[in-house]
């Protein structure tokens, strides 16, 4: 009888695709009710909205959702001509046409009542999100988290994050009008630590040769990561995703069904305008993104009991590593995943990550032996991408990886 | 036994035929690239060349931006691996290719076994690529292959930015306008080019022996500003041009080798 309503549960990716429609409309039902909404940005502390109740929305998400529908460009138009300019963020263009005209072609989003932004992955999106409150006259509640120069977080930094942590939840009684609740608290910040668990664990599985995980899945299921660490249904799925691939494994399953060539890292946020493109191009390579800095990028342990060890998570995330942490990491990633080349996405939207690439990508080279490639792109704006030179320069790091293997 | 390449360009369409992977038995350039009659012409032209059908080529190997759409082939090579390949076949010794085509501008770093070690491409940007020297030409009123010779020319080299096109063009219509003599335009023209393609080969890391292949490498003037911007001399490619297509036809052969 259990196994009969084992088989049929839902699927992963059906629950992916329930739980993230689930949060749009909840925000919006909770909208209506006169309900909190909070737009934030990814990697920032949710577990104070959590605790509190408010509905939290993700713009980079959301942009990336809308990309990924090929909404983008009109989006990116609309923000140029309010007077953005093309060197800001396409994220943030999106985000700010999306304000103007409160309607996409994804999910919409309510507008928010106030703003939560962490910089432990982006410095410049202090000032989106600052542009966000002003425009919409609304609190703002900054984590500010200092880069870390150094391969360890120095100490004098968690505290003035845990201290910021302590402020948020004062200003979070007076946006909500309600006493935080610590119990509710330790409650969220469990679910949260079991979310990241189960993610790290499910994408930890692209490393079983061959791999029961198509790399671009990573970033599909990276949007519930991001918009639901704090519920418990981003921990269900993960732990339905990590029992399927277990299951594959065992069976010997592999994503690519043709075989899988090549084991490739792929550094960067995705080009979601041509996610189609780029995957089957890659594809028709035998070219399997079995590595990505992503797996990690939640992969928030801390002591509950301590905010110290919250504060030392938070800007632990890789795009806050010094560089010597950020080339590590990455050589590990490869390593992890025996992946036998790396593609650099080389984002016009994130050019403060960018201008790392040329040490960073010698260095993982020089530490880990294998070929890259850098191709120009743009997580959202069409525009800064070819397709042409994209499927040459992966069809470059495909004989590149080819000659060494027949060199041994 | 004969093996043929076809590099299909933005540009330009290139055949090379082999015999018995050595012997050029015919080499072939025309003007106009992909989604043009030029590959078929090209082809039409080499096979004439070499007294050999189709038909009768052991097999056929295509690179270039055009080469998923050639009829005459399922195998396809990057540029990359083709300009290696055709390069080290020429010059063994060669540690670093500069290939600049028709839209794209790429540096090579071969290690000793003449493998591709890293590349490095030019962005989304057509600034010192082949078509940046078009578009300079038509606004001097010159034919592409005048470019070098005006460029012997030159008394001081005009300042002519790197960054974009469409603004470099301006900047050259304002000299052109302000008296500048054309000479010393095209030498900061070549200058500029040779600024971008330098970029790309300090990227990757500047290894002797420097081979330049790609329809740029015709202009002697190219060629020259890239020497003194890299501080080291600099081989061309005989017919540079058609470099993608040989290391192509070398494949072929390759190919053929294996499973014979």
């Amino acid at each position: 009888m259990a196994e009969a309503v084992q088989t049929t549960a839902p699927s992963s990716r059906e629950m992916l695709g329930y739980y993230l429609n689930k949060s749009y409309q909840d925000a919006a039902e909770g909208k209506a009710r006169g309900e909190l909404v909070c737009w934030a940005s990814s990697i920032a502390p949710c577990e104070f909205c959590e605790t509190m109740g408010v509905h939290m929305l993700y713009p980079e998400n959301h942009a990336a959702a809308i990309a990924a529908k090929h909404g983008a460009e009109e989006m990116i138009q609309h923000a140029e001509h309010m007077g953005y300019s093309v060197d800001n963020c396409s994220y943030a263009r999106i985000n700010m046409a999306y304000v103007d005209r409160k309607h996409c072609i994804a999910e919409d989003m309510p507008l928010p009542d106030f703003v939560l932004v962490c910089n432990n992955i982006c410095e410049t999106l202090i000032k989106w999100y600052e542009n966000l409150a002003y425009q919409l006259q609304i609190p703002i509640i900054l984590i500010d988290v200092p880069y870390n120069y150094e391969p360890e977080p120095s100490e004098w930094a968690i505290d003035y994050i845990a201290a910021q942590f302590e402020h948020a939840i004062t200003q979070m009684e007076e946006i909500t009008g309600k006493k935080f609740d610590y119990d509710r608290y330790h409650e969220v910040m469990q679910i949260a630590a079991e979310s990241s668990y189960w993610w790290t664990k499910a994408m930890g599985m692209a490393s079983a040769e061959p791999s029961p995980l198509n790399g671009f899945d990573i970033f599909n299921y990276m949007a519930l990561i991001v918009c639901m660490r704090g519920k418990t249904g981003c921990r269900d799925t993960f732990k339905k995703l990590a029992e399927e691939l277990e299951e594959k494994i065992e069976k010997g399953e592999a994503a690519f069904k043709e075989g899988e060539k090549y084991r490739i890292m792929w550094d960067g946020i995705a080009c979601w305008p041509y996610l189609s493109h780029n995957y089957k191009a890659m594809r028709a390579l035998g070219m399997n993104m079995t590595g990505s800095t992503y797996p990690r990028g939640w992969k928030l342990d801390y002591d509950k009991d301590d905010i110290r060890s919250m504060a030392r998570a938070y800007t632990s995330v890789g795009n806050n590593l010094s560089l010597e942490g950020q080339i590590e990491m990455k050589a590990e990633v490869v390593r992890t995943y025996n992946c036998q080349g790396v593609t650099y996405h080389l984002n016009r939207s994130c050019k403060c990550m960018d201008f790392l690439f040329h040490e960073m990508q010698t260095e993982v080279a020089r530490r880990t032996g294998t070929p890259y490639i850098t191709f120009d792109g743009d997580q959202s704006d069409p525009r800064n991408f070819s397709k042409a030179q994209f499927e040459t320069r992966v069809q470059g790091l495909a004989e590149m990886m080819e000659q060494r293997r027949h060199q041994g | 036994m004969y093996t043929i390449g076809i590099d299909i360009g933005s540009a330009s369409s290139k055949v090379v035929v082999l015999r018995d992977g050595c012997a050029l038995a015919a080499a072939a350039a025309v003007q106009t690239g992909t989604g043009s009659s030029g590959p078929e012409r090209a082809m039409a032209q080499a096979l004439a060349q070499a007294g050999v059908t189709l038909e009768g080529a052991a097999a056929v190997v295509a690179t270039g931006y055009g080469r998923m759409n050639c009829p005459y082939t399922d195998r396809q090579f990057s540029e990359i691996s083709c300009h290696a390949k055709g390069i080290v076949h020429l010059f063994p010794q060669a540690r670093t290719i500069i290939d600049i085509g028709g839209q794209d501008a790429k540096a090579i770093q071969l290690d000793d076994a003449g493998m591709v070690q890293q590349f490095a491409m030019n962005d989304k940007c057509a600034a010192g690529t082949g078509r940046f020297l078009e578009v300079m030409a038509r606004v001097m009123e010159l034919e592409l292959p005048m470019l070098q010779s005006w460029h012997s020319r030159a008394r001081q080299v005009a300042h002519v930015s790197s960054t974009c096109t469409v603004f470099a063009e301006s900047e050259v219509i304002s000299l052109l306008s302000a008296g500048t003599p054309k000479a010393d335009i095209i030498a900061g023209v070549h200058k500029s080019v040779a600024s971008k393609a330098s970029g790309l080969v300090y990227r990757i890391g500047l290894r002797e022996t420097v081979v330049m292949s790609g329809g740029v490498a015709q202009n002697r003037g190219v060629v020259q500003a890239l020497e003194e911007a890299l501080k080291v001399p600099i081989q061309v490619a005989p017919r540079p041009q058609t470099i993608g297509a040989l290391g192509a036809a070398l494949f072929a052969f390759e190919s053929v080798s294996a499973t014979s």
